[in-house]
């Protein structure tokens, strides 16, 4: 897998300082992305997702923000490239987000917008204005029907086609996709991740696809990684993920995933869960006052990742070797 | 079922809902028929403006102004539509709880949240001041709150997204409501918070013996959680009977692209979805026939034209508009449905 990576993340940490305390989102993460491939990035709000893709494509905060590690595109470190030439990187690097709306200028048209990265690169008004209609028409909108229209005429759908339009339009080789179908209904979600798709297979695109569906990124993703407080706790194929889960806490996840099944009737379990703090890092590892298969040395030692038996990686003292209940390849 | 059930808890019949706008009067909902009995619970799903929202704020009387509502809206027997808004207000402030999606526009940030809680209850029971705070206080510990009593002096801001949901349940709690609604409350939750709201809801109301509504855009929220399921598609009920059965066979057309749209959890990577081409109808101009005619792959020339009445086949309880249903199937013996955590 490493040796056709196009991006290798390797101990990326990022930490923001607030009111004097230091809080770790990202915690040592490592990954690959292959040319053409999906890698589905899950967990639950905070989790980190949002502040890896920004580590990635250096769109964080400058202010209080660390970021350490090394994040390679084809060999050279985003890390510490100059940002000159870190620009130009984003012709190959883009990013859409999950409220496509609040990163639209309201009062530009449509075309406009789709051709805000081909302005910034500098390309001529003829080349500007072709690769803006394909990437319209990639998206399914015509140009002649929508040019001069304005952000606010589109719904939430068709903005988000838009803000992908405009990733498409640099023609990049590798987008980081934040939760981008959180805000549809299922109707416009399909087509968003049909289109996804398309353009993945057409274009030879790899996608980071960030998400806490998980239907939805077993759906798009080639392989997944699983974030629990800022760490990767799991990351394996989507086969191995989902029917042979290893860590509690991707097991968690897959048991809350709203199914619809007819056959089953939900018997609402009365437990409730504690969160851990994230100020005061406890030692041992970070899942265990919600996990149920918790011992002593998880309060003592963090489990680092290691090959679980299903061929996943697994950062876990007990992983579950049992296939899940009801998942298919 | 016995005839103690006979009485709903709530009931609407021929409701319609209308409203002025630029471009002509908005037919929002159309003809809604439905009738919840005590101890059940309902799920109303739809898409982003199917009136999911509008058909309980009509019922709540907490419609935006220059909203028609016709038909009646029958609350424990009572006509809600035939009373003086003052005594329809204590009504339902006596009788229904509500849990809307965004706790922040329903939680007042400068009030402890304690305060809020116990506000209806002291309005509609008519509680003294100390025994609103135990009561809040018990409803805090009951919704999983931890520390109740320091909580009760906290703001909403010291509270996740999923503690406030939960402290809107409380404050839905106050009033020992017969009927709980709640419209999305956990659609801006994640997975995991959302699981433990909604089991929370269901544990609640199964204990205090309450009927609920669950409002969704997300089938599998109402999936398994609700004994009935009423599928709205621009303003109309398009289907309509026991949500097993909706899930299993569904017969309108519409309610068959809806889940056969969703990704499913054992379907292969890259699996194409299905989609649903083309808007909503505009509710300013409906077309003449079914809603659903303009985007439905089965459509007929007279889908266009006349609107499909809703019907049943062998089994009176499951309803559908549809002139050219998908095929009925026939029933699994009871003992298959199996029961999960
Ligand atoms: N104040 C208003 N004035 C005019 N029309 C309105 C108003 N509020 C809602 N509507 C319209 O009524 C219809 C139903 O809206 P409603 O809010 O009930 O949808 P919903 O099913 O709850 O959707 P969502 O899933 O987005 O919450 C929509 O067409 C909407 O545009
Ligand atoms: N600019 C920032 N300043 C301080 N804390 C931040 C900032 N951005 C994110 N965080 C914190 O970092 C953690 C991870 O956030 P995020 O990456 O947005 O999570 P996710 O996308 O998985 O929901 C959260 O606790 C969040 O509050
Ligand atoms: S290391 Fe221990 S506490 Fe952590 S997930 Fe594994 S079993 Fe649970
Ligand atoms: S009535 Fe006709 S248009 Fe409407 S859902 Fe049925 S087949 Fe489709
Ligand atoms: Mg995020
Ligand atoms: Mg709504």
């Amino acid at each position: 897998m490493s040796s056709d990576a196009i991006l290798e993340v390797q101990n990326l940490s990022v930490s923001f300082t607030r009111a004097g305390k230091e809080m770790k989102a990202v915690d040592d993460v490592s990954f690959t992305v292959g040319a053409g491939e999906t890698l589905g990035l899950v967990g639950e709000s905070g989790s980190g997702k949002t502040t890896i893709g920004r580590a990635l494509l250096r769109l964080l905060p400058n202010a209080n923000t660390t970021a350490k590690g090394s994040v390679r595109y084809k060999g050279q470190d985003l890390i510490t490239l100059p940002s000159e030439d870190m620009r130009r990187m984003r012709d190959r690097l883009q990013m859409i987000f999950q409220d496509p709306l609040s990163s639209f200028n309201p009062r530009r048209n449509v075309e406009d917008i789709v051709a805000e990265g081909l302005v910034i690169q500098g390309k001529p008004a003829g080349e500007r204005k072709a690769r803006v209609q394909s990437a319209l028409a990639d998206v399914g909108f015509d140009i002649d029907l929508v040019a001069g229209r304005k952000p606010h005429q589109f719904s939430g759908g068709q903005c988000q086609r838009i803000a992908i339009a405009r990733s498409l339009a640099v023609e990049p080789e590798l987008i980081v996709c934040d939760e981008p179908v959180a805000s549809l209904d299922v109707s416009v979600q399909a087509q968003v991740i049909n289109l996804l798709q398309d353009i993945r297979e057409n274009r030879n695109l790899a996608l980071i696809f960030i998400s806490h569906d998980l239907a939805v990124v077993k759906n798009v993703s080639d392989r997944v990684a699983v974030l629990y407080m800022g760490r990767i706790v799991e990351i394996g194929t989507g086969p191995q993920i989902y029917t042979r889960p290893a860590h509690p806490y991707t097991r968690t996840l897959l048991e809350a995933v709203p199914v619809v099944d007819a056959t089953r009737k939900i018997e609402p379990d009365g437990k409730r869960t504690v969160m851990p703090s994230r100020n005061r890092p406890q030692g041992g590892c970070a899942f265990r006052s919600r996990c149920p298969r918790a011992t002593e040395i998880c309060a003592e030692v963090v489990p680092t990742l290691r090959t679980a038996p299903g061929g996943q990686m697994v950062a876990c003292h007990h992983p579950h070797d049992e296939p899940a209940s009801g998942m298919a390849a | 079922m016995y005839s103690e059930a006979a009485r709903p808890i709530l009931s609407c019949a021929a409701m319609t809902c209308e409203m002025d706008s630029v471009s002509g009067p908005l037919q929002i909902l159309q003809d809604i028929n439905f009738t919840l009995a005590p101890r059940r619970a309902l799920g109303i799903v739809g898409e982003s403006g199917a009136g999911k929202s509008m058909l309980v704020k009509a019922i709540m009387g907490i419609a935006p102004k220059g909203l028609k509502t016709k038909g009646r809206i029958e609350l424990d027997g009572q006509d809600l539509l035939a009373l003086k808004p003052k005594q329809r207000a204590w009504l339902i402030g006596r009788k229904v709880g509500i849990v809307f999606q965004n706790p922040m526009t329903s939680l007042n940030p400068f009030v402890q949240i304690g305060r809020q809680i116990e506000e209806a209850g002291c309005i509609h029971m008519g509680l003294s001041k100390a025994d609103a705070r135990s009561r809040a206080i018990e409803l805090l510990s009951f919704v999983g709150i931890p520390d109740p009593e320091d909580c009760y002096d906290y703001y909403p801001h010291q509270f996740s997204g999923g503690m406030k949901q939960r402290i809107m349940i409380a404050a839905a709690l106050i009033c020992q409501p017969d009927l709980l609604i709640a419209d999305e409350a956990t659609t801006a939750l994640d997975v995991t918070v959302q699981k433990e709201v909604l089991d929370l809801l269901q544990t609640i109301q199964a204990e205090r013996q309450m009927s609920m509504i669950l409002v969704s855009h997300n089938l599998g929220v109402v999936a398994g959680r609700t004994d009935e399921i009423l599928v709205l598609y621009g303003g109309n009920v398009v289907e309509y009977g026991p949500t097993a059965e909706v899930f299993r066979n569904p017969r309108h057309r519409y309610t068959e692209a809806l889940l056969s749209a969703m990704p499913a959890m054992d379907q292969p990577a890259h699996t194409r979805l299905r989609t649903i081409p083309g808007q909503p109808p505009n509710l300013a101009n409906r077309p003449a026939g079914c809603p659903f005619a303009p985007r439905c792959p089965s459509a007929q020339a007279v889908c266009h034209e006349i609107m499909p009445p809703m019907s049943a086949g062998i089994h009176p309880d499951h309803r559908f508009a549809c002139h050219f249903p998908l095929a009925e199937l026939p029933r699994p013996a009871p003992q298959e449905v199996a029961h999960v955590q």
